[in-house]
C-alpha cells in the first residue's frame, strides 16, 4: 500500500469512527456550564472601612441587620452558641497586636466593624479534610456547606474569630427567613462570604450597599482604578495581625 | 432422619414466618406516586430527570459553588439559572407536592431540606424535642433554662 492510499484508508475510518456512532446515538447531550452573565469579577476581592464614618452613627447597626437577614443568620441569646457573620468589638480586642494604653482610650468603646478577613493565605483553607472551605480565584475564602463536617479546625485555625459553629439547630432562631438563600444546620461551621451569591447577579454585598454613610467601599484590590485600590493608595490604613502572614483582605482606614 | 416430624414442620413455619411479607403484601397494589407536575418543559427529559436527577443536582451544586458555573445550557440548548431554591424551585412550587410524593413512597430521605428552605415554609417553628433530649431531660430552648448548666 503506498502512502497515499493509506492516508485515505485512514481518513475514512476515522471519520466513520468519529462520526457515525455520534450521529445514530441520540443519547449523546452537549450539556455545557458557563458563569452567569453580569456577574461582578475581581481578580482579588477586598474591603475598606472607613472608620471614621462608621464612628458618625454609633448605635447604627445597619451593615449587620442586612447581612444577617439576607443570609438567615439566626439570632441565638446565648453568647456560646452564637453565629456571626458581620459583628462589632473594640479597639483592643480587634488590634491586640497594636497594645498602646493611650490609643486604647482614644479608641475605648468605639466600635469597629468585623468581618472575615478574606485572607490571602487562608490558614483554616489549609486544615479543612474535606475542602469544603476553599479559595476562590477571585480571592473569597468561600465554603461548601455541603462539605463540611463540622470538624472545626478551621476555627481552631482562623485567627480573627471569623467562624461560628452551629451548635444547635439555627432555624428556630431565625425570625423572618430569606427564602433566597439557605439556612445552615447543626454541626456546620459558617462565615461571612462576601456575598459571592450577590456578586453573581451584578450587586455589591449587602453590607456595603446598606451603609448609609458609605463607610465600607467593596471592590478589586488588583485593580488600578478601581475605588478601593484609589483610596488605599491616598490613606493610611491597618490590617488585623498583619505579622501572621495571611495577607488579610478587609483594610481599616484610620485618620 | 432424628425427630423429622418437629424439624421440618418447624423448617416450614419458619421458612413461611420469614417471607411473611411478602405473603402479607401479596396481590395488593400501591398506587404509583402522582407528583404534580408543574407547565412547561423541565431542565432535561421527563426520563432523564426520573433517572438522574440526584447526579444532575450533585453535579449542580459542584459547578455552582466550587467552580461559579451558575448557568446549565441543556441538551436542546435551553438556559437555565442553577439553583435548588432559586432555580428548581421556581417552577417546583411544592416541595411536599413534588419531591416528597416519590421520596416518601421509595422511603428516601434527602437532606437537601435540612438547610434550603422549601418554597412553601414560611416561617420556621419552635425548636423540636428529639427522642433523645427528652430522654436525658435535655431542654430544647437556649438562653434562659440552661445558664446554671455550664
Amino acid at each position: 500500500m503506498d502512502r497515499r492510499k493509506f492516508l485515505k484508508l485512514a481518513a475514512i475510518s476515522a471519520s466513520l469512527a468519529g462520526g457515525v456512532p455520534g450521529f445514530f446515538n441520540r443519547e449523546v447531550k452537549a450539556k455545557n456550564y458557563s458563569p452567569p452573565p453580569g456577574a461582578l469579577t475581581a481578580r482579588r476581592w477586598g474591603m475598606a472601612i472607613d472608620i471614621k464614618k462608621c464612628w458618625e452613627e454609633p448605635e447604627c447597626n445597619d451593615c449587620i441587620k442586612a447581612c444577617h437577614h439576607i443570609h438567615n443568620v439566626p439570632n441565638i441569646p446565648e453568647k456560646k452558641k452564637e453565629i456571626k457573620w458581620i459583628w462589632k468589638d473594640e479597639f483592643e480586642h480587634v488590634f491586640p497586636d497594636k497594645p498602646n494604653e493611650f490609643n486604647n482610650l482614644v479608641f475605648s468603646h468605639k466600635p469597629f466593624i468585623l468581618l472575615c478577613n478574606h485572607c490571602k493565605h487562608p490558614p483554616c483553607v489549609r486544615v479543612c479534610p474535606t475542602q469544603a472551605t476553599f479559595k476562590r480565584e477571585d480571592g473569597i475564602v468561600m465554603m461548601d456547606y455541603h462539605r463540611c463536617i463540622g470538624c472545626r479546625f478551621c476555627m481552631a485555625a482562623c485567627p480573627f474569630g471569623a467562624r461560628s459553629f452551629n451548635w444547635v439547630d439555627p432555624r428556630p432562631y431565625i425570625q423572618d427567613p430569606n427564602p433566597e438563600f439557605p439556612t445552615r444546620m447543626k454541626g456546620v461551621v459558617e462565615k461571612c462570604l462576601f456575598c459571592y451569591e450577590r456578586l453573581e447577579k451584578g450587586q455589591i454585598p449587602a453590607c456595603v450597599e446598606a451603609c448609609k454613610r458609605k463607610a465600607l467601599i467593596f471592590g478589586d484590590l488588583e485593580d488600578e482604578n478601581s475605588e478601593i485600590a484609589q483610596v488605599l493608595k491616598s490613606r493610611f490604613s491597618i490590617r488585623r495581625k498583619p505579622e501572621l502572614g495571611t495577607g488579610p483582605s478587609v483594610f481599616y482606614l484610620i485618620g | 432422619m432424628y425427630n423429622s416430624d418437629k424439624v421440618i414442620p418447624g423448617i416450614i413455619i419458619f421458612v413461611l414466618f420469614v417471607t411473611l411479607p411478602i405473603w402479607w403484601n401479596h396481590g395488593k397494589t400501591v398506587a404509583a406516586p402522582q407528583p404534580e407536575l408543574p407547565q412547561g418543559r423541565c431542565v432535561e427529559s421527563k426520563e432523564y430527570m426520573r433517572s438522574h436527577h440526584m447526579q444532575l443536582l450533585n453535579q449542580w451544586r459542584n459547578m455552582a459553588i466550587r467552580d461559579g458555573m451558575r448557568v446549565y445550557t441543556s441538551s436542546d440548548g435551553a438556559r437555565f439559572w442553577i439553583g435548588l431554591q432559586n432555580g428548581c424551585m421556581k417552577c417546583h412550587h411544592d416541595k411536599s407536592k413534588f419531591c416528597d410524593r416519590c421520596h416518601q413512597f421509595a422511603a428516601v430521605e434527602p437532606y437537601c431540606w435540612n438547610c434550603h428552605i422549601p418554597p412553601e415554609t414560611k416561617k420556621f417553628g419552635p425548636p423540636k424535642a428529639t427522642k433523645l433530649l427528652k430522654l436525658f431531660h435535655v431542654p430544647v430552648t437556649l438562653g434562659d433554662s440552661q445558664e446554671g448548666e455550664e
